[in-house]
């Protein structure tokens, strides 16, 4: 019983754990880094370019 | 397993994004801002006397350069979630993660992100001519995939095919070629583009390899380790 308990309350997958980091992390860099929308792009002009970025 | 990856990557990333930031406002931006002179018609290399090379004097902004500092912690953050999320696949499989070790990872960062996509499409300057925005970025993108998949090859691969086809990935974007621009048109002086394009490789190794050792360090100092 006791076993049975402690595998249920076990956190999900770290697999998916690693997934949805990863994801989490390419949503920020897709839109600090790509997104050309212009309010964005002219925020992070400077960095685009330092980073070596595509850039307009 | 999710908390841990996030404080870890969210911590390293934005401590490296910030050097990053600091190092870009006293190297990279006067560079940029003076060929922004240029790109703007300004300033003219061409046509007329020889241009005077000293640069705009030093300045600050506190708006624009405060979006850079931003910006830096953000895609640093970014990137320091996908090598954390790598990191711990890599420790699920044995590997041992810790701060010297996440040099190398810094390092390997480095080159897939930075250096693969630079080696066929180099940082560019302001007013640099270039091709096609979106051509470019799934070209980049394409890149920095292919790279950081061979590295891993390279890496934990066993076999001599596994290394064979990490060279195949490393070469074929470079052989297929990133988009060109249709004619050069850049009128900012060929000088202050090798000069930007040189500091900025030279500023994302710096970040780079500041992410990898924050991140092995916090990740091996984490008393929820587990393996």
């Amino acid at each position: 019983m006791n076993t049975q308990t402690l595998a249920v309350s076990k956190p999900a997958s770290p697999r998916l754990a690693m997934a949805f980091a990863a994801l989490l992390g390419l949503g920020i860099v897709v839109l600090a880094g790509h997104v050309q929308a212009s309010a964005v792009h002219d925020a992070a002009h400077d960095t685009r370019h330092a980073t070596g970025f595509p850039c307009h | 397993m999710f908390t841990r990856i996030l404080t870890t990557a969210l911590i390293a990333g934005a401590g490296a994004g910030l050097c990053a930031a600091i190092l870009q406002l006293f190297f990279l931006q006067p560079v940029l801002l003076h060929a922004e002179l240029y790109e703007s018609g300004t300033l003219v290399h061409f046509g007329g006397p020889a241009a005077d090379a000293s640069p705009p004097p030093f300045s600050l902004d506190l708006m624009r350069d405060g979006l850079s500092i931003l910006f830096s912690m953000l895609i640093y953050s970014g990137y320091a979630l996908i090598l954390v999320a790598m990191m711990s696949l890599a420790e699920e499989q044995g590997a041992l993660i810790d701060a010297r070790r996440g040099l190398l990872w810094g390092i390997a960062g480095f080159c897939a992100v930075q250096l693969a996509p630079a080696f066929s499409l180099a940082p560019e300057v302001p007013g640099a001519a270039s091709a096609d925005v979106t051509a470019r970025q799934i070209w980049w993108f394409a890149t920095v995939i292919a790279a950081a998949f061979a590295l891993w090859l390279i890496a934990f691969g066993r076999s001599w095919l596994l290394w064979a086809g990490a060279v195949v990935l490393l070469l074929a974007p470079h052989l297929v070629g990133a988009p060109t621009p249709d004619s050069f048109a850049g009128p900012v002086p060929t000088e202050l583009g090798a000069l930007f394009a040189s500091r900025a490789l030279g500023l994302g190794l710096v970040a780079w390899v500041l992410t990898g050792f924050f991140a092995g360090a916090l990740w091996a100092s984490d008393p929820e380790a587990s393996a």
